[in-house]
């Protein structure tokens, strides 16, 4: 079928040329839209200035160690989003994490439980936690900030509670342990690696042939080959570095390979993205997000939408405090507190989640995340100390909410919001 | 003139606890015509709205749709008759495109996944046969239309789903007034293409401009129905403020009935 469109545009071309769609963002993030821009160019920036003042940071066992390092925060934020999306606030998803990082370890260690049900069991822990925080949200109407203010508090009593008042519950079980300490086989890890661009290349390619065989205003191949080659070179580089071998002796034993928890973070982004991008669900949140009235109107369940939103943030929680547990080889009182939960806001913020709602990418908080990560990495190998690192997080974090704010008033201005 | 009113409705009464908001309220409109709802603040024309809209269960009186009676108990079951409020505040994402407010609430889907392709095209055709021709892309953020193209949109989704009778609050309040013709231009167009379209308005030169008949609401009554060919403005003035105008409308304004 050959649609005319909306006649006066795209009746001529089908598909625009790579110089509209460079030109199209261009204007956008003139207009205020950065997405993840700031993110990258921070990334960028962060990254010089270390290599170049501690050039170990660039080493091979560095580069391992930022991945380990931000992957429970980037767990934690990618839940997070959906709970920004909507406008809301889960100031609890930090001891969210730890409380189920506690079940994990006392289903373990005292139960004696086999580590699929003691993590399935903390899962569970994070997706009830959710229904709670959610229904006080959307039921009662309570606002997000004083529900999870609350809950934060709550649940740091509740950790304390579970492992005793303070003892430290080591971890031993292998397969928990070795989420966060050990590494995929070199080429297992090419072969996940060339399987995640071939899908990505084949669903980009696939869509635009649909798209175009029916009329409608495709990506031309020069975009998709940009995207594809992007994420070919940077994962190839990213693989390659983590294959690299780390140890001090490799005689002895020899340490290389992609981290286990990598692709576990890889296949819940995949996940998450699909979920918010491509399905009737993800649409809604984004409604929510930008008009509740209006997506109340349309027939959405509105208070649905939001419960479902905490139970996806808390249970994102719970593996991140499962990442934390696997981390530390412990559970204590300071599991996913102090700056754990900060450090996941910021990270959401930072990668250009929008905390006024309805704007906001899955794949921004992991952006985020790195930069968190790389930041907290940096400073601790200039020598710097925790109040430091603490101080700088902190600032950035503001300065993320206050380019938000402003490429928000921005958009307002130049119309595009 | 169509013979049968799509819509019709006989001895409407609501009440909000003790106030009584509208009595025994008879309208009636017609496919392929503009049917304006006028009336002073207050007087009832958006609680009528809001019963026919399913938002408000009724007290006594019928609904008939398409010469058949039928109860209307929520905005899903009068969309389910093909009945589509526009609201005067609009009710768009403005963080979504067109399409995907379009399609808002009701996404095509081919399995779990959203068939944008098949609402591309749903959605392109139905801004083309509204002959809607001020939107640059319909993949376009709804956040960087004007206010008359917000109003083409939020009128093109009412008539997405095949609708019969497309109820428009104030859709001209806010509008300039390049926007504001072309918005009536567009309400004309939808009753050529054979719906019916109840426009409500405060504006007379609006409702003189496009509409087939005039209703007039005069404190929750209805004072009368007529032909816009056969009233005059200052007549349609006057229903509106007195309830009667000579021989028209109500003619024992203070009493019980009518």
């Amino acid at each position: 079928m050959s649609t005319t469109m909306l006649p006066g545009t795209k009746t001529a071309a089908p598909s625009p040329g790579i110089g509209q769609n460079v030109r199209a963002y261009i204007g956008r993030v003139r207009g205020g839209d950065m997405g993840a821009l700031p993110a990258i160019l921070g990334l960028l920036v962060l990254c010089t200035t270390f290599a170049i003042l501690r050039p170990v940071f660039f080493s091979a066992i560095n580069f391992a160690n930022l991945f380990t390092q931000g992957a429970a925060i980037s767990m934690i934020a990618m839940g997070l989003v959906f709970v920004l999306l909507l406008g809301e606030i889960d100031l609890s998803a930090g001891y969210t994490s730890g409380v189920c990082a506690a079940v994990l370890a006392v289903a373990m260690t005292q139960n004696g439980l086999p580590w699929y049900v003691s993590a399935g069991a903390a899962i569970l822990t994070g997706i009830v936690i959710g229904l709670v925080l959610g229904a006080l949200v959307a039921k009662l109407g309570i606002p997000s900030f004083v529900v999870t203010l609350a809950a934060f508090l709550a649940f740091q009593g509740l950790l304390l509670v579970l492992v005793h008042e303070g003892n430290n519950i080591a971890i031993r079980d292998p397969v928990i342990i070795a989420i966060e300490n050990r590494y995929l086989p070199p080429v297992l890890g090419w072969i996940l690696y060339a399987v995640c661009v071939l899908v990505y290349a084949g669903v980009q390619v696939v869509r635009a042939r649909r798209r175009a065989g029916r009329g409608l205003m495709a990506d031309p191949a020069t975009l998709i080959a940009f995207r594809v080659g992007t994420l070919a070179v940077l994962g190839g580089l990213a693989v390659y570095a983590l294959n690299l071998e780390r140890s001090r002796n490799a005689l002895l034993v020899s340490l290389k390979g992609v981290p286990i928890v990598v692709p576990i973070v890889v296949a819940l982004l995949i996940f998450w993205t699909f979920v918010l991008r491509r399905t009737a669900f993800g649409r809604h949140i984004y409604a929510v997000g930008g008009n509740a009235e209006a997506a109340r109107r349309a027939g959405i369940n509105v208070d649905r939408i939001r419960v479902s939103a905490f139970v996806i943030c808390s249970g994102m929680a719970s593996i991140g405090g499962i990442i934390l547990a696997s981390q530390a080889s412990s559970v204590d009182p300071s599991t996913g507190g102090s700056d754990v939960l900060l450090f996941a806001v910021g990270a959401a913020v930072i990668g250009g989640t929008s905390l006024f709602g309805g704007k906001g990418r899955v794949l921004d908080a992991l952006l985020g995340g790195a930069v968190v990560a790389v930041i907290n990495n940096g400073m601790g190998l200039m020598g710097y100390s925790a109040s430091v690192k603490y101080i700088v997080t902190g600032l950035v974090l503001l300065l993320a909410a206050g380019v938000d704010a402003l490429s928000r008033k921005r958009a307002a201005a130049s119309g595009l919001r | 003139m169509s013979s049968q009113p799509v819509l019709e409705i006989r001895g409407l009464d609501k009440s909000f606890g003790p106030v009584q908001v509208l009595h025994e309220v008879a309208f009636s409109a017609y496919a392929g015509e503009v049917t304006a709802l006028v009336g002073d603040n207050g007087a009832g024309k958006s609680t009528l709205v809001k019963c026919i809209g399913g938002t408000y269960s009724i007290d006594a009186g019928e609904l008939l749709f398409d010469g058949r009676p039928v109860q209307v108990n929520s905005p899903r079951e009068a969309a389910d008759l093909g009945i589509e409020i526009v609201y005067q505040d609009l009710a768009l994402c403005d963080n979504l495109d067109i399409v995907q407010n379009m399609f808002l609430g009701r996404e095509k889907k081919s399995g779990l996944v959203l068939d944008e392709a098949t609402m591309e095209e749903m959605a392109a055709k139905t801004l083309d046969s509204l002959s809607v021709r001020t939107v640059k892309s319909i993949r376009q953020l709804v956040s960087s239309l004007s206010g008359g193209q917000r109003q083409t949109v939020a009128i093109a989704k009412a008539v997405l789903w095949n609708s019969k009778v497309v109820i428009l609050d104030e859709p001209t309040a806010a509008l300039g007034v390049a926007q504001t013709a072309q918005v009536l231009e567009l309400v004309r167009r939808l009753a050529d293409n054979g719906l019916a379209v109840i426009l409500i308005s405060h504006n007379m030169n609006d409702v003189f401009a496009v509409s087939d008949r005039i209703a007039a609401l005069y404190l929750g009554r209805m004072a009368a129905q007529v032909k816009t060919a056969d009233v005059t403005h200052s007549q349609v003035v006057e229903l509106i403020t007195s309830g009667r105008s000579g021989e028209l409308g109500l003619q024992n304004v203070n009493g019980v009935t009518a």
